[in-house]
């Protein structure tokens, strides 16, 4: 004998009416067969039997309203043997989800409210140790890039490289020259115009395990494929209860170029930054760029690789160090300083430096902190500099709202709210599209002089 | 039901034995048992959210994975549980994640659809429409990466078909001869959308004509059509000819998912497909007719199922959840590998 009970037809379904009866006591029924009408304030849907038997009882006669699902609304007597496990009655003691046990034990958060794989205990990880005596080259941003992928594709065979125009083109910024030739046609793929598609291809490889380098010409087209970024990379180890990684790298040009409109000046940095499953990385000197790219093809995990066009073919000193690698993050202080805080990101940080210059002359010391990784986002190193300084500035090429400044401060203020002697203030894009006509374009971006007057601000100078 | 594109093979099919029938009879009715019982389940409140039930459509899964290597894979959208099973994930396992158990595929995290086990091929398992056809032409990108001649099997429906990712998969898979067999599962519905209501062209099997590749139209609610059409696709892929596209024509019982009151089609439709062209009837009349099977044995069958999903079901109604430990677990890989 079974009990047929009032199904939910939704996730938010508690009752309903039984409208009417597709079968009588007395009648046989198999799986499949459609024995009631349900009407719920929706819709009204047809309810079949999953067993199979002779209908003994309706419990609920026609027309009822108000039928509480999980309520019995007939009786089955089954044909001998051939129920083997009756379903099993309702109760009180259901566990429905959200209701169980579990949610009763107190949950371990980690303390910022998950802001993006922050280790708890041990901090960020440190830089690697420099040995005096070693010698450094000067390298563009753009050969530091290309040097991290040669290397990373030369030490593992299933490091690969894919996008537009980066094989016989050799890249649009040139930032793949030469690996084509070095690596051939399988591991250096021009695609077609089609970033949906190919970051979808990149994913199922990494997800196949192999470790892709899907470089976006500009992250602006970066846009049409955010969907694999986040849904199918981000996401799906969590979703697979830890079962299938995706180790891959998203890379290429971010932030304002020149002169190119809003459609291909936007920094993406927040963007990536608010989802848990992505690394997010931003560099601003040629060291950086090169340590970072050969630990973003290594990490296990999708990192979205920030660049900055017009970083590109600025030269920088880089350390002559077989397998330099710097860790993902860990925030690096660039000028020390006792009066405010500047903290920034890629292109900015040159910014910053050259408005804590002019801010030295004013006699106010600006400490300069390189952010380089945004997720997970080092706030220790930040917050350690505004317990000493008292004052934060942070500068970006993002809008503002919910921007990385507005999450560095949120966090400053979590954790040295009592040592802040002003508000902490932010620099960044004007709130508009960016405009193409040179005067507009300056007046909506950062500047140095931007910077110098936020600082002087937060110094009450 | 024999339509074509531009087929370049024609493999002989390979003769049904009496085991392998048997066998496909036991597994295309493992699927339909396991997702009346989801159901139940879902009506009883015990599976949340999204629950779409492969119904019908049981001999698409059960006829494609017979024709599957070691090695291959297989991927294809949120109307996943009938493969999962003809892959050879265990019911309980997958029973569980339904109910959004620790002991679940995906340790209760992932939900109907969203399953994995790479053991048996299987990729997923994926939400968003269309997703998998790049993700799977991406498990091609690496099969022929690394020439280990495994064929992609990507499933997906014809409301998918519709996605623009799916063309940008289709022209690079063709573009670089990757291992990959499409197979469009046209149920007729995009949830409550008529194929002809959707599609400028609702013979899907051409949709790969301006890329240059084949494709076949294959009845899907016969096993055998299926598995042979499968086979012939697979060795197109396997050879090196790049993709083939395998239009299914099937057709779900169900509604879209759970909530669907089904408005957009009449019972008198869903009867008639029923009665006459349901894969498990049809395969069980031709066990009888040919004397490869009698009432008993098929009953013996029967019941053996049913204690399978009945088992299923107890184990995902009484397994515990997730510890609430692992609410931060599975975001990161943690160890550099």
């Amino acid at each position: 004998m079974t009990d047929i009970l009032m199904p939910a037809l939704s996730p938010t379904m508690e009752e309903g009416t039984l409208a009417k009866w597709h079968v009588k006591v007395g009648d046989t029924v198999k799986s499949g067969d459609v024995i009631a009408e349900i009407e719920t304030d929706k819709a009204t849907m047809e309810v079949e039997a999953v067993d199979e038997g002779v209908i003994e009882a309706l419990l609920v006669s026609e027309g009822t309203e108000a039928v509480k699902v999980n309520v019995p609304i007939a009786r089955l007597a089954g044909e001998a043997g051939a129920t083997a496990a009756p379903p099993p009655a309702v109760s009180a003691a259901l566990p429905v989800s959200g209701q169980g046990d579990a949610v009763e034990k107190p949950i371990h958060l980690p303390p910022h409210g998950g802001g993006g794989g922050e280790a708890d205990g041990g901090g960020p990880p440190a830089d690697p140790e420099i040995p005096a005596g070693t010698t450094f080259t000067k390298t563009t941003v753009r050969d530091a890039l290309r040097d991290a992928m040669a290397e990373e594709m030369r030490r593992d065979p299933s490091v690969f490289l894919m996008g537009e125009e980066v094989a016989q083109y050799h890249g649009a910024y040139k930032v793949s020259r030469d690996l084509l030739e070095e690596f051939g046609a399988r591991r250096v793929v021009d695609t077609p115009i089609t970033e949906h598609g190919f970051a979808g291809l990149g994913v199922g490889a990494a997800m196949a395990g192999l470790k892709p380098i899907v470089e976006f010409m500009t992250f602006n087209f970066a846009m049409q494929a955010i969907d694999h970024i986040i849904n199918s990379a981000a996401k799906t180890l969590y979703m697979s209860g830890g079962q299938i990684r995706c180790s891959i790298v998203f890379r290429g040009p971010n932030g304002a170029a020149a002169r190119v409109a809003a459609q291909h000046s936007q920094d993406y940095s927040s963007w990536y930054g608010h989802v848990p499953g992505l690394k997010v990385v931003a560099p601003y000197d040629a060291a950086d760029a090169k340590g970072l790219l050969k630990a973003a093809i290594r990490d296990p995990n999708p990192v979205v690789f920030l660049e900055h066009e017009m970083m590109y073919g600025h030269e920088f000193e880089v350390p002559d160090i077989a397998d330099w690698i710097v860790p993902i993050g860990k925030a690096k202080v660039r000028r020390v300083g006792t009066s405010v805080t500047l903290v920034a990101h890629a292109r900015m940080v040159g910014y910053a430096l050259q408005a804590a210059e002019e801010l030295s002359a004013d006699g106010i010391e600006a400490e300069v902190i390189d952010l380089r990784t945004l997720r997970p986002l080092d706030h220790q190193t930040v917050v350690a500099s505004v317990m000493k300084t008292n004052r934060l500035v942070t500068i970006e090429e993002g809008w503002g709202p919910y921007g990385v400044g507005a999450e560095v401060a949120a966090r400053v203020v979590e954790h040295a709210f009592d040592y802040l002697d002003a508000p902490p203030t932010r620099v960044c894009q004007e709130d508009v599209p960016l405009p193409y006509a040179a005067n507009l374009e300056a007046l909506s971006l950062p500047s140095v002089e931007k910077i110098v007057a936020a600082a002087k601000a937060v110094c009450y100078r | 039901m024999a339509r074509k594109t531009a087929v370049k093979t024609a493999t002989p099919a390979a003769p049904a034995d009496k085991g392998e029938l048997l066998a496909f009879y036991s597994s295309m009715l493992l699927i339909r048992r396991f997702e009346e019982r989801a159901g139940q389940l879902y009506g009883m409140g015990l599976i949340g959210g999204f629950c779409h039930l492969y119904i019908g459509q049981e001999a698409i899964a059960v006829g494609m994975q017979a024709i599957k290597r070691p090695g291959d894979q297989v991927i294809t959208g949120y109307r996943d549980h009938g493969h999962m099973l003809a892959a050879g994930m265990d019911s309980r396992v997958v029973m569980a994640e339904l109910t959004g158990r620790a002991a679940g595929a995906s340790g209760g995290k992932g939900g109907s659809m969203h399953m994995f086990n790479t053991d048996v091929g299987f990729y997923g398992g994926h939400g968003i429409v269309g997703a998998q056809v790049s993700l799977g032409t991406g498990l091609a990108l690496a099969n022929w990466y690394r020439q280990d001649g495994a064929v992609a099997f990507v499933y997906f429906g014809d409301g998918a078909a519709n996605q623009g990712q799916v063309y940008e998969s289709f022209n690079m898979a063709e573009l670089w001869s990757l291992p990959v067999v499409y197979v469009v599962e046209n149920n007729q519905y995009a949830m409550g959308t008529s194929i002809e209501r959707a599609s400028s062209e609702t013979h899907l099997y051409k949709r790969g004509v301006s890329f240059n590749i084949p494709g076949e139209e294959v009845d899907g609610m016969d096993v055998l059509a299926v598995r042979d059409a499968g086979l012939r696709a697979a060795e197109h892929a396997r050879s090196g000819k790049g993709p083939i596209i395998l239009e299914m024509k099937t057709y779900r019982y169900r509604g879209h998912s759970m909530s669907d009151p089904g408005k957009y089609r009449t019972r008198e439709e869903i009867d008639a497909v029923r009665k006459t062209r349901d894969p498990i009837d049809h395969l069980q009349e031709r066990l009888l007719a040919d004397g490869l099977a009698d009432e008993a044995a098929l009953k013996a069958i029967d019941a053996d199922v049913k204690s399978i999903v009945a088992d299923a079901a107890e184990f995902a109604r009484t397994t515990p959840e997730p510890d609430a430990a692992e609410l931060y677990t599975d975001v990161y890989v943690e160890a550099a590998a």
